[in-house]
């Protein structure tokens, strides 16, 4: 039986595949057998390495040298010299950006430091279900730590320092948030989790609950430490029952080994933690609507001020902060403020949590040190665009972001980079989209999702959405005109200008965003009626080329309408006033005879 | 369960499961012991997570092969659930994705038991704070 001493991995994700890996891969096998080594040398197709921007890629075990831009006739020079003289192929090898020198061993390629995990430290690595893991990698030590030697005005000027900024969207800063509850008197404080999560696309917090809920809870006590609050809550939306699980059985493990509940570390310090089940509405992840929700009453915003740190839950000074910027807080009390401050730009320390989803190949999460660019997050990390499309724009902050375009690939990311490019931060999620993806829908999608969700207390976020949503409707449907575009951005400005909450401020940032970095598809749909993407169906017109139709029938016989008319072996017709533009005939079609535009 | 009522309470239980986690990780006492886990977060799971994680358990079983099967939170590769992270004795942790049940089977048939690797491999990309 052979017992392999070396491995060559080959990347076999889609970027690499396109160039040639599985031809690399066999030469690799040929070269192999060639020098007698298969009993030795193991040759495997991986998953994506995500640094298809360097592809193909050849990782040797058990030295992690890793090859860069492979060619299927560098096997043979792969197999001679490294895996028979055992030298590195030097020509082959990454090369540090910086000072040009190869780097030999993978681990200690840039590349691999990009991603920095902070809050989901444990996420992947420990038993959620059981608190002894959680233990052992350090947890509850913070907590102790605090009780134990610190004030909680010490603990908070930690905070400050570190430059911990909420992650539930808005960026305020931590430390200064726990300081105003600490100061406000009251009978009774709380300290709240939001756990609401609506964005679409965002799935950060609930995969911190799940894979380490203790790190919340414990960060929880840490605040009402700090704040002199001895309840906490976390609200969290019913449709996460497993995340909702793993916190049950976690604070009952927390209050068995007396780390809830009365005098912790024996210290005079009491804290307990209930849930609270959210029914899943985006407007309730705000943090005065979360209150009210939690109150019994409807889940709408209120004006601030006066802020939940003087008057929140049941009108007590309430701490609400995000599942993210919780689960960091521990971090920052073991390691020091200048640990994590050691960590991203100027005004944003520490790492953000994206979840990467759309037109991309790594579809995940991820955790990245705040100033990574997006070419980074996109191209590296998350291995680039499906398929081998181009690249067109990523969203980020959700429904209240905005549109990113090729010329931000660069920008560093952080709270404020992104609010001078058209979006923000929002919780995390990043939506990738791709050369197929017309501008003016993915507008109208983000729409028609805060149409659903506005509470519908202010009129111009219940009305002037609603309309907004119409007048997109109209473009996509081809039936809009150019004044349509300039109506389009007053009502906008309106509605920013004029709602209560952060949703409505917030709601026409997709418009506005896509207006401005996508002027010319708008004008494509009002001016020329056409969707350059073709994805507006109403715009798009399937045609029979003469030329090219052979008359086989099959469309005919595959229109599911009827909409196609013509004899054997004699070109095809279209009737466009039947026509539903289902695509089937342009996908059946074995002689490329319909078109589309 | 004993309550923790100190800080020292805290860091004796610490270093009691710290050696218990090490002792699982590296194997340096029993040669034979595989660590195996499984990410059984809300995507993992809706991907068949939990019946691969009986299924390996069972399996090992039935090849007396010494291993712990233990579940984990979402490792961040949602683009290849189920997946799964095996850690030899004496090695370096090593992630496949995409783990149905006829993989799962050539995972303990070929790496666990041959050492030999197959194909989906996910490499890591990330580093943690503890190193
Ligand atoms: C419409 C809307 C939805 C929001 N949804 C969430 C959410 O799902 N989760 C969250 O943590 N914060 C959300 N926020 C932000 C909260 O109001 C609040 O700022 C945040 O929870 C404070 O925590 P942090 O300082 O830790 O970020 C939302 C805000 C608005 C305006
Ligand atoms: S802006 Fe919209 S969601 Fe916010 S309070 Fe007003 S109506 Fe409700
Ligand atoms: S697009 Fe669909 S409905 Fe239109 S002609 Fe082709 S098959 Fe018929």
């Amino acid at each position: 039986m052979a017992d392999y001493k070396m491995h060559l991995l080959v990347c076999g994700g889609t970027g690499c595949k396109a160039s040639e890996s599985e031809q690399i891969r066999d030469n690799l096998l040929a070269e192999v057998e060639n020098h007698d080594l298969t009993d030795e040398v193991q040759v495997v197709m991986t998953g994506c390495f995500g640094f298809c921007e360097k592809g193909p890629i050849v990782k040797v075990l058990p030295d992690n040298t890793f090859y860069v831009q492979v060619k299927p006739e560098d096997a043979v020079t792969i197999v001679e010299e490294h895996l028979v003289k055992g030298r590195q192929v030097n020509h082959l090898l990454y090369r540090d950006p910086e000072n040009d020198k190869p780097v030999s061993d993978s681990k200690h390629m840039d590349f691999y430091k990009k991603q920095v995990r902070i809050a989901l430290r444990n996420c992947g690595f420990i038993n959620p279900e059981n608190i002894d893991e959680y233990i052992a990698r350090d947890g509850y030590a913070a907590l102790a730590k605090c009780l134990s030697e610190q004030t909680p005005q010490e603990v908070i000027d930690e905070i400050k320092r570190s430059g911990q900024r909420g992650r539930g969207g808005g960026g305020f800063p931590t430390g200064l948030k726990w300081e105003i509850t600490s100061k406000s008197v009251a009978d009774q404080k709380y300290v709240v989790c939001n756990a609401d999560e609506g964005d679409p696309g965002a799935f950060m917090d609930r995969s911190i609950l799940e894979g380490d809920p203790h790190s919340v809870i414990e960060a929880m006590a840490i605040c009402g430490y700090c704040t002199g609050s001895s309840k906490g809550l976390v609200y969290i939306r019913a449709e996460y029952p497993l995340a909702i699980q793993r916190l049950k059985t976690a604070i009952t493990q927390a209050r068995e080994y007396g780390l809830l509940g009365e005098k912790i570390f024996g210290t005079p310090f009491c804290f307990d933690i209930t849930l609270r089940y959210g029914a899943g509405a985006f407007v309730c992840g705000e943090e005065t609507a979360l209150i009210h929700s939690m109150e019994g009453l409807r889940g709408e915003p209120t004006f601030k001020p006066p802020f939940p740190s003087e008057s929140g839950y049941l009108g007590k000074p309430t701490t609400v902060n995000n599942v993210e910027t919780l689960a960091s807080i521990p971090v920052i009390i073991n390691k020091g403020a200048g640990f994590f401050s050691s960590i991203g730009t100027e005004k944003s320390k520490g790492t953000k949590v994206f979840a990467l989803a759309g037109k991309i190949n790594n579809v995940g999460l991820i955790e990245v040190p705040m100033g990574t660019t997006l070419r980074e997050v996109i191209f590296d990390i998350g291995g680039g665009i499906k398929g081998g499309k181009k690249f067109k724009a990523v969203q980020t902050g959700g429904p209240s972001g905005g549109c990113l375009t090729n010329s931000f690939l660069d920008t560093p990311i952080d709270y404020d980079n992104l609010i001078s490019a058209g979006s923000m931060m929002g919780s995390g999620g990043m939506i990738v989209m791709d050369e197929d993806d017309c501008m003016v829908s993915i507008a109208k999608f983000y729409l028609e999702f805060t149409l659903d969700e506005s509470c519908g207390k202010c009129t111009p976020c219940r009305i002037g959405n609603k309309r907004l949503f119409e007048m997109l409707d109209k473009i996509t449907k081809g039936l809009g005109n150019e004044e349509d575009l300039t109506r389009l951005r007053t009502l906008c400005k309106v509605i920013k200008d004029t709602s209560l909450c952060g949703l409505g401020q917030t709601s026409p940032n997709p418009i506005l965003s896509t207006l401005d970095n996508f002027f010319d598809e708008y004008l494509a749909h009002v001016r020329d009626h056409k969707c350059p993407a073709g994805q507006c169906k109403s715009l798009v017109k399937y045609t029979i080329n003469n030329d090219k139709c052979t008359g086989c029938t099959l469309c005919f016989r595959n229109c599911p309408v009827g909409a196609i008319t013509g004899e054997k072996r004699s070109p095809h017709y279209i009737d466009n006033s039947i026509c539903i533009k289902c695509g089937v005939c342009y996908d059946k079609c074995k002689f490329d005879a319909v078109s589309v535009s | 369960m004993n309550k923790i009522k100190s800080l020292d309470d805290l860091r004796q239980l610490r270093e009691g499961m710290q050696a218990k986690i090490k002792l699982r990780e590296s194997g340096d006492n029993a040669e034979n012991i595989v660590r195996i886990k499984v990410a059984m977060s809300t995507c993992g799971i809706a991907s068949g997570a939990k019946e691969i994680m009986t299924y390996l358990m069972d399996e090992l079983e039935q090849h007396s092969i010494e291993a712990v099967v233990s579940q984990t939170g979402c490792m961040g590769y949602c683009f290849a659930e189920p997946t799964i992270e095996v850690t030899l004795p004496g090695k370096d942790p090593i992630v496949f994705g995409d783990v149905d049940k006829y993989r799962a089977a050539e995972i303990i048939e070929k790496y666990i038991i041959h050492n030999e690797l197959v194909d989906g491999i996910l490499p890591a990309n990330y580093r943690t704070i503890d190193n």
